[in-house]
């Protein structure tokens, strides 16, 4: 859990208070801290004086905000049909292995969230996943394992 | 004003009418889900698809204003299939246990079903590889995901009447849901159980927590006296659930119906309330001296009325900081309560645990204020059972009474005898009139300078209302206040609760008295009142509660003989220290989510 501070207050300062600020405080939220806390939600909801139903309503709609815990590096692995049929399990399962943790959950360390996305636009180059905002494409079992040391070492 | 034709025939409307208004116009009726006349336009469900002759696509006619020259046709085969596929869609995601269902037969999309929907369904059903959560978490309601089509008509109602917003539409696609927030329980969250939602849920997703098996249970317990209190606004619209149109007074029918279900003692609410005025009155008098002689200001102005639950759950997680604005008077329901197992059982000699309280009201936040850990003054839970005007009328049904064909007859005593200043609690502005009808006269000696004690200013529909009265002609006692200006203003519906509760906040407002209800319209409107309600309806259950008050041989609460009893007897005098422990509460800041 992170701690929202003066944060939320000087995101509302920047980006206003009205509904239509609601989006890019929580993007500059995620872009922080990878995910929205339930104090952030709440925090966010006083700033703009809404209610935190309503927040939590709209980020659960955007995949990229996410309200559930996630590590410092959120991988997410295209589900999709030309990446399922080019070896996207081959990719989950080398993932899970390495990083001890299945589809959907953080490594104890908070150092990676591993999840499943629809179509990213990498069908020509599948299987593909996006680690943050860095895509990864021709994945196989050995170049995912690179990739992820890539991000261990750092 | 445009012209256009719906099914041939051809209709003049206002611009701005939409299809299925101008439709109405015509007596042809276009069936619709999401669309509620209290609420904005949706346009979700499609239930209301019509052809527009020359569009490419069918039109919603909820949503489409009626245009010149439109060409409409609402119940062509295109059409018809489309209503067709469109219902058995929502069937598809729509448990449809319906013979288990507490809405059965009272269900908008059964009655789709019915019309369009019967036979082989075109698509599978869904419902099974869901996993729908039910949340039983508040006593005053259910929430089944498993019956909800997600028209949303209980997240508009939550924002647009209510300002709380404890729900609203979370995930995206065949996820989509709607939510509290973060899926927190209902009793969780910012939610104030007025039930507003639960009366506009076209379907079983939102129910009221149903009490009805426990009070038969009581009621057949021959250990058990079970006495019953009834509501000032149930008795102008239980009618409408049992055969009558919305506005008939049933109150003496009503009471016989209590009586022949067993309920050993037939009360009335009105009884506290008249007590109520007494109590809050008294305390408004105390805060004014305070304030203005004394200089004393431990005790805030303005006061806020508290008789309404949902009010004063939005007050604690909203205005924390002006708890100390509100009456600490407890509602009328829970003085009842309190009275009922102290003074009502040792004047009839009765063991209090033997004692079963349940009362009838228009409101399933008042299920939650029974619950509430304050409301066990009396030693026992005050109040046993809440039940609504809904349940009561299917409890009438289930014991076979033919509620049209019944006598009328009166409450019993003690505890039955009530005013006129009493029932108008039941319509906003109520309250605010049955106090002043009795403090203007505490203070001069006079009754208020109103043409029949009618204070027409705070009456009506209008969401907030300002009124000022004028205090001339004190006596010693109160000579302080001669000359003054009461400022007083009533609000209804949390929505106009919270711009009045906002200009006291930051000191816009400069009122003395505020009286405050949940519900559109005051308890007339509440949200344990048949369905549908409406303006329409409410309207016609105010006008019938001012002529209840008409019939009335008293209309001024300290005019009441059994209140002056109950303060000669047992109480001693108003806001003395038995009323404090007995008929005054405490509140609690809340969370704000």
């Amino acid at each position: 859990m992170y701690q929202t501070g003066n944060m939320v207050k000087e995101l509302a300062d920047k980006y206003g208070r009205k509904r239509e600020s609601l989006m890019p405080i929580l993007q500059d939220i995620v872009k922080k801290h990878n995910y929205l806390t339930d104090e952030a939600m709440v925090e966010v909801a006083t700033e703009l004086d809404i209610s935190a139903a309503e927040v939590y309503g709209t980020a659960s709609f955007y995949t990229f905000l996410d309200t559930e815990e996630r590590g410092k590096n959120v991988i997410r692995v295209c589900k999709t049909i030309t990446c399922s049929m080019k070896g996207k399990n081959d990719v989950i399962s080398t993932l899970e292995e390495i990083l001890k943790i299945k589809v959907g959950q953080t490594t104890p360390d908070k150092m990676f969230t591993l999840l499943e996305t629809n179509c990213i636009g990498w069908c020509h180059k599948a299987p593909a996943m996006l680690v943050n905002d860095m895509p990864y494409t021709d994945l196989s079992s050995e170049t995912v394992i690179d990739v992820i040391k890539g991000y261990m070492r750092k | 004003m445009v012209t256009l034709k719906i099914n041939d025939q051809e209709v003049k409307v206002a611009e701005g009418t939409t299809v299925l208004d101008a439709a109405k116009q015509l007596g042809i009726i276009i069936p619709t889900l999401c669309n509620h006349p209290d609420l904005c336009v949706a346009g979700n469900c499609r239930v209301c698809v019509v052809e527009q002759k020359g569009a490419r696509t069918l039109i919603a006619a909820c949503a489409m204003p009626a245009a010149e020259g439109m060409d409409i046709h609402t119940n062509s085969l295109k059409v018809r299939n489309a209503r067709k596929h469109i219902v058995e869609l929502l069937l598809s995601e729509h448990r449809a246990d319906c013979t288990k269902c507490y809405k059965n037969q009272k269900c908008e999309l059964q009655t789709l079903a019915n019309e369009y929907a019967f036979g082989e369904h075109l698509f599978l059903d869904l419902v099974e590889d869901h996993a729908y959560t039910i949340d039983r978490s508040s006593p005053s309601f259910l929430k089944d995901d498993s019956k909800c089509i997600r028209c949303q008509r209980c997240v508009r109602t939550c924002a647009q009447l209510q300002h709380v917003s404890a729900i609203a539409v979370a995930n995206k696609g065949a996820h989509m849901k709607i939510s509290s927030f973060h899926d927190r329980p209902m009793s969780h969250v910012v939610c104030t159980n007025c039930g507003q939602c639960v009366n506009r849920c076209p379907t079983g997703a939102l129910t009221e927590k149903t009490y009805i098996d426990q009070v038969w249970d009581a009621i057949y317990d021959s250990e058990k006296h079970v006495v019953v209190q009834t509501a000032p606004a149930v008795r102008v619209a239980l009618g409408e659930d049992l055969g009558y149109d919305p506005g008939e007074r049933v109150t003496g029918k009503m009471v016989t119906a209590l009586r022949q279900l067993g309920f050993d003692s037939v009360l009335d609410t009105d009884f506290t309330a008249d007590l109520t005025i007494i109590e809050e009155g008294t305390e408004l008098l105390t805060r004014l001296k305070k304030n203005l002689v004394e200089n004393d200001h431990s005790m805030a102005l303005p006061m806020f009325t508290s008789c309404s639950p949902g009010w004063i759950k939005f007050i604690e997680h909203k205005y924390p900081h002006m708890l100390s604005n509100l009456s600490t008077c407890k509602s009328p329901q829970q003085m009842f309560g309190a009275l009922a197992k102290t003074f009502y059982a040792q004047k009839r000699k009765l063991d209090p645990s033997k004692v079963v309280s349940v009362s009838i009201m228009p409101c399933t936040a008042k299920k939650y204020e029974a619950d509430r850990p304050e409301m066990r003054s009396s030693g026992y839970k005050d109040i046993d059972f809440v039940l609504t005007t809904r349940e009561l009328a299917v409890m009438i049904k289930q014991a076979g009474i033919d509620f049209r064909t019944l006598e009328p007859s009166h409450y019993d005593s003690i505890m039955g005898t009530s005013t006129g200043a009493a029932v108008i609690f039941g319509a906003t502005g109520g309250v605010m009139e049955a106090a002043l009808r009795t403090a203007y006269e505490l203070v001069t000696g006079k009754p208020v300078p109103f043409n029949n004690l009618n204070i027409t200013p705070v009456r009506g529909m209008e969401g907030v209302k300002e009124a000022t009265v004028k205090i001339e002609g004190t006596t010693q006692e109160w000579r302080f206040l001669e000359g003054a200006e009461l400022k007083v203003a009533i609000a209804h519906g949390l929505v106009n609760a919270n711009k009045v509760a906002k200009a006291v906040s930051t000191g816009k407002a400069s009122y003395h008295f505020i009286e405050i209800m949940a519900c559109p319209g005051g308890c007339i409107g509440g949200g344990g009142q048949p369905i549908p309600t409406n303006a329409a309806v409410r309207q016609k259950r105010m006008d019938a509660i001012y002529s209840e008050d008409m019939h009335m041989d008293i209309r001024k609460s300290h005019e009441n003989p059994e209140i002056k009893a109950i303060y000669e007897e047992f109480l001693e005098k108003p806001n003395g220290h038995k009323s404090h422990e007995l008929l005054h509460t405490h509140y609690i800041a809340r969370e704000a989510y």
